[in-house]
């Protein structure tokens, strides 16, 4: 019992698992703190639009607003999928 | 001379805010330094219990703030300590009896009683008594346990210390952020069972003012009404005072943070 439990690969440990879930979270409320009520609205339909074309996850959809002495910058990546997923998605889209 | 005003605040309840304004006014006053505790979570007075005075309650803040007592009438002042005072939150009144130009009053009198600081024990949450304490902060501490739920409410907290305050409104510069760790456990640190202090001070981009071991000490000092600074044998006592030292500007390393090694005897016989 010892010796296998030697073996076992261990579980990763909850306060790594805690720690990554945070990094996460906190940066992505960080990127849209103190934006615009509307924000998540107009991502969820860029994200309606863009799935039409290609099959992306809303995860993939990442929103910035930056603010620069005077004017704000609204940043707005798409992580696409693999190429060949993205090729049929968007074949699919061009016969749809 | 203008007071500092402190702020103690986290988001999150149940972290420790109470216990820690109790004992860092505690220390201040212990430093020398004339200092006043309010207590701003209206409707749900307890400072008062953890500082050991609920019984010496005549007047509140809200009667303060309407007129109906002056402030000197409702200071209550510590049995330990000269220069320590307690303003008790109102039990009954509505939330909104609590305005911007009531606090403001009260802290420009405390300020003129030549109060040093005024530690500003805030509600949980983000709602108007937060806000309020938050509001003519000049110094911010912010209590956070290392549980996910804390940390995330901290860094929300800290978003708003950054903009919300009357300071930030007026561009006189960010109030400056302290961030406490309390009930830190190093023995379930050691076995990744708890988020360790470089872990929350790397997610929340700041540095630990100070770390509060787990410490049976805090509820037995909450028991007797007595703040657990004033328990000088306790770590968790220590680890407050070692806090209040590097608030006043003094270097002192963090202890307390990892696991005490066992003399010969406990290795010896266990235990």
């Amino acid at each position: 019992m010892g010796i296998l439990d030697f073996l076992k690969r261990k579980p990763e440990p909850t306060a790594t698992v805690a720690r990554e879930r945070l990094r996460i979270i906190v940066a992505q409320e960080r990127s849209t703190r103190g934006a615009p009520d509307y924000l998540p609205m107009m991502r969820n339909e860029l994200l309606e639009v863009i799935k039409k074309y290609v099959h992306v996850d809303i995860e993939a959809i990442n929103i910035n607003l930056e603010r620069d002495s005077g004017h704000e910058i609204l940043e707005l990546s798409v992580t696409l999928p693999d190429g060949k997923s993205a090729g049929k998605a968007g074949s699919e889209a061009k016969t749809g | 001379m203008t007071a500092e005003i402190i702020v103690v605040t986290s988001g999150k309840g149940g972290v420790g805010k109470t216990t820690t304004s109790a004992s860092l006014a505690t220390g201040l006053a212990m430093a020398g330094k004339k200092v006043a505790v309010i207590d701003f979570d209206v409707g749900l007075r307890n400072l008062d219990l953890i500082m050991g005075c609920e019984r010496r309650v005549v007047y509140d803040f809200i009667n303060v703030v309407h007129g109906e007592a002056t402030l000197k009438q409702s200071l209550i002042k510590d049995k330990r300590h000269d220069n320590l005072y307690v303003l008790a939150a109102s039990q009954t009144r509505d939330k909104d009896a609590l305005t911007q130009e009531g606090v403001e009053k009260v802290l420009d009198g405390l300020s003129e009683d030549g109060f040093d600081y005024v530690v500003c024990d805030s509600p949980a949450g983000i709602e108007k008594g937060a806000h309020l304490a938050m509001y003519f902060a000049d110094h911010a501490v912010v209590v956070v346990n290392p549980e996910v739920s804390s940390v995330r409410d901290s860094d929300r907290i800290l978003g708003l210390l950054a903009s919300k305050t009357r300071r930030a409104e007026r561009g006189e510069g960010a109030i400056t952020q302290h961030l406490l760790l309390t009930r830190y456990n190093p023995a379930r640190v050691a076995i990744g069972e708890m988020l360790s202090v470089k872990d929350v001070e790397e997610i929340l981009g700041i540095n630990v003012v100070g770390v509060i071991p787990e410490s049976e000490n805090v509820l037995t000092a909450s028991n007797n009404g007595i703040p657990v600074i004033v328990d000088a044998n306790s770590l968790a006592g220590q680890a407050y005072s070692d806090t209040v030292a590097r608030i006043l500007g003094e270097e002192r390393p963090l202890r307390f943070i990892d696991v005490p090694k066992k003399g010969f005897l406990q290795r010896v016989f266990g235990g």
